[in-house]
């Protein structure tokens, strides 16, 4: 209902304020929410130097070293160390929020948040040791 | 803790005063109320009332949070002024304001106009095809059944949950979070077929969409209905749903 009330004898007259473009500092819970959506930009930054680095990978060995190379450039290692906490900012907030979103019920019984979120970690596990076994063999 | 001796023997409130008539703006006013360590703030509030300015308007019915009419901002957040202890906000000043992003009527008291409009339109009741006559009885649940839905039927309609969503401060026209909680209330009881009915409200523009799992809403409520959860698990249904209806020829209902 969006229809504005006009002061009169009988109707009253409301006051609505205003949200302000600050509204996320006004409590510390607010701001650790807007920080948790930014931290999307920085899965879209790794997102899109992946798929970077695939085409360097099919332009051949040199495009690729010449990649490699760039990645090691100091500035590029600080961006990557920011983008690297705020990921793990992003990951683990939202395994925690899961539970939230996912309600599952074995035998009527509705599963523990608790199950949920280490389900999440677990997975989070096994797949980090996928790729660190994949790289790191031989 | 402090020890007995020590309590302070009164607590001062920075109460919100809006007399239209009389000013355009809300201002602050404090107020002195003797401190009791079993007092609420909304005892504190009807105290004044009943001794210091009898002009002071605000909310209030059961005093046991079963009504939900005594919601406030109780130092920038969404309570039940009958369940805020002042012991909770010493040494004060308590600031006590009219509950966030809804237009102030009078002092304390908020239009609630918004929020009723939006629950009726998710049909919050049992939607039947046809009533069962009286003579076969009552329509019968397990305690399963039971269990699915009530938690969001716990709802006592206080509209905390939205002074806390910054998405219905920025987004009016935003269903919210009780609303959303009350008709999944009514999505997941067993003697129901209104999803159906619910489902273009809901998923529709100012709908669960809106909302960005800030959270905030399930944290403030007063009875664990987490609207937070039920918009989310809503999600996952709309989204099967459209995925349903888009992909598959026959899905379309
Ligand atoms: S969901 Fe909770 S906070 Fe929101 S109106 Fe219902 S009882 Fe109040
Ligand atoms: S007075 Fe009824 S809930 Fe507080």
């Amino acid at each position: 209902m969006s229809a504005e009330a006009h002061y009169t004898r009988y109707h009253p007259q409301w006051y609505r304020r205003r949200v302000s473009v600050w509204w996320w500092l006004q409590s510390w819970r607010y701001t650790k929410f807007v920080l948790r959506e930014l931290t999307s930009v920085f899965v879209a930054f790794f997102a899109v130097i992946t798929l970077w680095q695939l085409r360097a990978l099919v332009d051949g060995p040199q495009a690729y070293t010449q990649f490699v190379r760039g990645l090691k450039s100091s500035p590029l290692v600080a961006v990557h160390g920011v983008a690297f906490l705020f990921v793990l900012f992003h990951s683990i907030s939202w395994f925690h929020l899961a539970p939230k979103a996912m309600v599952m019920r074995l035998r009527g019984k509705r599963v523990p948040d608790w199950v949920i979120v280490g389900l999440n970690y677990f997975a989070w596990l096994i797949a980090s040791g996928t790729i660190a076994w994949l790289l790191l063999r031989g | 803790m402090g020890s007995r001796e020590k309590l302070p023997p009164t607590v001062t409130l920075a109460v919100t005063r809006y007399r239209p008539e009389e000013e355009s703006e809300p201002t602050l006013q404090t107020y002195e109320a003797p401190y009791r360590k079993d007092w609420v703030v909304l005892d504190a509030l009807n105290y004044i009332k009943d001794k210091v300015d009898g002009s002071l308007s605000f909310r209030w019915s059961c005093r046991m949070g079963v009504c939900g009419s005594c919601g406030m901002m109780v130092n920038g957040e969404p309570k039940l002024t009958c369940a805020a202890f002042l012991s909770d906000y010493l040494p004060g000043p308590i600031r006590v304001e009219p509950l966030q992003f809804f237009p102030i009527v009078r002092d304390l008291v908020v239009d609630m106009t918004d929020f009723l409009h939006k629950l009726k339109k998710v049909k919050p009741w049992v939607v039947r095809e046809e009533e069962r006559p009286l003579s076969e009885g009552e329509y019968r649940q397990t305690p399963e059944q039971l269990d699915i839905y009530k938690q969001f039927s716990m709802c006592i309609n206080c509209m905390l949950c939205y002074a806390a969503c910054p998405i219905y401060g920025l987004e009016p026209g935003f269903v919210g979070p009780a609303a959303i909680a009350l008709a999944q209330r009514y999505n997941l009881d067993s003697r129901d077929i209104g999803a159906q009915e619910r489902l273009d409200i809901l998923s529709g523009k100012d709908g669960i969409w809106e909302c960005t799992f800030v959270g905030e809403c399930t944290k403030v409520c007063p009875k664990n209905v987490d609207p937070a959860g039920a918009i989310q698990q809503y999600k996952l249904t709309g989204a099967a749903h459209w995925f349903k209806s888009v992909l598959l020829p026959w899905g379309r209902k």
